[in-house]
């Protein structure tokens, strides 16, 4: 089947809108956003033409050039020249342009025409291009450059006509191949301006709109302002907007295990469903609102074109403490989930920057340590008023994400300390058009994150819970004993053996065992405290309650702190040696964690014990 | 910082930096000096459209430092830093 279909790959420059129309065409679910570099590894999908011959789409990161700076432009440019392991060179290239930002484009478009394949040019978001008055001349356009062109609109249905019916029929002629060196490079530039005075019309240079919101958001003053305002109503919307659903799906749970309670004879499955199931997995399943509003604020940032405009902004701040603005985006993903954030840094084209943000990705809060957070909050700091507007549980929540970012900056610094390498790096960034966000783009990325969820809780979650649940039930207690029947089982021996390692930072043997499975998942140290004091018999008011009456405000000021540094979960480490390739890496991010969270929590519980 | 929007006069002839472009003033590239040999930094500069005769305008400073910049080059925007900003040599548009 693959054999005979026609294989195309979708090219051209950072964010003109490639996996928009491979999404269109394809009828897949791949993440779009409005900056350069969403795109980072090549993701390929298929369709069937109207013809009926089976198309093969290869959507591929943007570059601006074949002189490829960073690992996402050099998979580009090694696919594009046959040189991708594993992948032969495609029969058809489209490449994609964005009509608004025609100059580099076709700079690009000229470099991959020199391969001397058959290329089509897609003139992609032709309605703003329109909506600005730009005038395309595309019969000249076409003529001059010697290829098909053809007009889409990637985020409109039926707005890739054209190119499907274009590349159904018969391949263009390619261009004679011809060879790269820096002279010829030069020349691209000068055929641009040629091409662009001849066949395009533009009433001004850039959009009135944007540099009027630039005015506002890149104000050395004002700019700074509205950064702080974003990111700090983003987090209070979190608590305030998520947690009246979170109560209700806790709520929820209860009342369906009281009542499979009734229903299943007592013994071990009733624990499991009532406890393990109903108690565990569900509060976890409660969290899933708070993580889906920080996702939510999160996907209309990336699509509104505003994040490179905050990495500009942060730019000094982040090089001081050894990173670069261009780690913003990835750390900001980070808040999310460590994972797709250091995927994410294969943009950053130094790879001293590229370790240094890897490294301190995971210290950013991610949205599976929002349930531990959340649990704790609610259970030790009451809800009141602040200075009338604040609520202190959200400023608590405000305060454990600065810390994360706090810390981050701290180890760039101590990084940036160490590391002999002074050479000079660059920014080079491009900053992208305001676009209002896409109501599809955003309840895509909202589902595809609760599935994820979703899966996790089905999956690493519940065997998780289960296994929780067998280790505090099994084995039962000898005959005569007096304790509580938690104390004999394998869960009760396991946390106090751990507890001496945690005594000093004030973790309860409860508290020490839940962080053994939060280490596979966070979420899961919620599940595990809800199992552990749910065999215990000690949940009858909520898990909350129960904490609240076993655990000192200093030891869950510690815990708080200890999640908000602790070595992150295991996939992440995986993911650092995946994309390091070094074991060393893994060790050094795993070892410095452990010790800032040790001494953060310490410090932490000491202090507040004493003015306790 | 250099935040000033005034009218600002090229000696004929001559060239500034772009990173010494006070904010506002129209200029174009008159070319991209290497800052030492095989400087990718200068290259990728003149890959990405900092070419002879491109119409160039620092359009706004980032709030500390005044560092990075924000240049308008042709129709698209880019940050750079003053270090990457001092590379670029450009010269008034009128006497191109």
């Amino acid at each position: 089947m693959s054999a005979d279909a026609l294989r195309i790959a979708l090219v051209g420059n950072p964010n003109c809108g490639k996996t928009a129309l491979f999404n269109l065409l394809t009828g897949g679910r791949q993440k779009v956003a409005n900056y350069a570099g969403v795109t980072i590894e090549r993701k390929e999908g298929r369709f069937v033409a109207p013809s009926g011959r089976m198309l093969q789409i290869l959507d591929l990161p943007g570059a601006y050039s074949f002189d490829a700076v960073s690992p996402d432009e050099q998979i580009t440019r090694d696919v594009l020249e046959g040189n991708y392991p594993g992948e032969a060179p495609p029969d058809l290239i489209v490449c994609v342009a964005d009509a608004t930002n025609l100059r580099l484009h076709l700079r690009f478009l000229l470099e991959v025409r020199r391969l001397g394949r058959p290329v089509v040019l897609a003139l992609n978001m032709m309605d703003a291009a329109r909506r600005r008055g730009i005038v395309i001349d595309v019969a000249e356009l076409s003529r001059r450059l010697g290829l098909p062109v053809v007009e889409t609109v990637a985020v409109k249905r039926g707005g890739a006509q054209a190119l499907v019916e274009r590349v159904d029929g018969e391949l263009p002629q390619p261009s004679p191949a011809q060879a790269d060196d820096a002279a010829s490079r030069a020349d691209l530039h000068a055929q641009v301006r040629e091409l662009l005075a001849a066949t395009v019309r533009m009433p001004r240079q850039t959009a009135e709109l944007d540099d009027a919101l630039d005015r506002w958001a890149l104000h050395p003053v004002f700019g700074l302002a509205i950064l702080a305002v974003v990111m700090f109503l983003v987090f209070q919307a979190v608590y305030a907007a998520g947690k009246p659903m979170s109560d209700l799906i806790g709520d929820g749970f209860g009342w369906l295990g009281n009542h499979l309670a009734t229903w299943l004879p007592a013994g071990p499955l009733q624990g499991l469903v009532t406890d393990g199931l109903c108690g565990g997995l569900g509060t976890v399943l409660g969290f899933l609102p708070e993580i889906l509003v920080l996702f939510f604020f999160i996907l209309v940032l990336e699509e509104s074109g505003y994040l490179p405009r905050a990495a500009f902004l942060l730019d000094r701040l982040m090089v001081s403490v050894g990173l670069t603005g261009r780690s913003f985006i990835p750390l900001l993903s980070s808040f999310a989930c460590a994972i797709p954030g250091i995927m994410g840094t294969r943009s950053i084209t130094d790879p001293r920057d590229r370790l240094a943000t890897i490294l301190v990705a995971p210290l950013m809060t991610c949205s599976a340590r929002l349930p531990v957070y959340a649990l704790l909050i609610a259970a030790f700091i009451p809800s009141r008023a602040v200075l009338g507007m604040f609520n202190l549980q959200g400023l608590v929540l405000f305060a454990l994400y600065a810390a994360g970012i706090a810390g981050a900056m701290l180890v760039g610094w101590v990084m940036k300390r160490i590391r002999r390498d002074r050479s000079e790096h660059a920014l080079l960034m491009e900053l992208p058009s305001y676009r209002l966000p896409k109501v599809r783009d955003v309840g895509i990325g909202l589902y595809e994150r609760s599935m994820i969820f979703l899966k996790r809780l089905t999956g690493v979650i519940l065997a998780l819970t289960v296994l929780m649940w067998a280790l505090s039930s099994f084995p039962a207690p000898p005959a005569g004993a007096t304790g509580p029947a938690i104390d004999y089982s394998f869960a009760g021996y396991l946390g106090r053996a751990f507890a001496h390692i945690f005594a000093l930072i004030g973790f309860n043997w409860q508290m020490s065992l839940a962080l053994i499975p939060a280490f596979a998942a966070r979420e899961t140290a919620v599940a595990a405290l809800a199992t552990v004091y749910a065999v215990g018999g000690e949940t009858a008011a909520g898990l909350g309650p129960a904490l609240a009456s076993h655990i000192s405000l200093a030891s869950a000021l510690s815990l708080l702190v200890w999640f908000a540094y602790a070595p992150q979960c295991m996939s992440t480490l995986a993911v650092i040696k995946r994309e390091t390739d070094s074991w060393r890496n893994v060790a050094i991010s795993f070892g410095y964690m452990f010790v800032m969270a040790y001494v953060a929590s310490f410090l932490t519980f000491q202090i507040a014990s004493a003015l306790a | 910082m250099r935040v000033q929007c005034e009218p600002f006069l090229f000696v004929i002839g001559s060239t500034v930096r772009l990173s010494d472009l006070p904010k506002g003033a129209l200029a174009v590239v008159d070319r991209v000096d290497d800052a030492h040999a095989n400087d990718p930094i200068a290259q990728r500069l003149r890959d990405l459209g900092f070419v002879d005769g491109e119409s160039v305008q620092v359009v706004a400073c980032a709030p500390l430092g005044a560092d990075p910049l924000l240049i308008r080059i042709g129709f698209t925007r880019f940050a750079l830093r003053r270090a990457e900003a001092a590379r670029v040599a450009v010269r008034s548009e009128v006497a191109a």
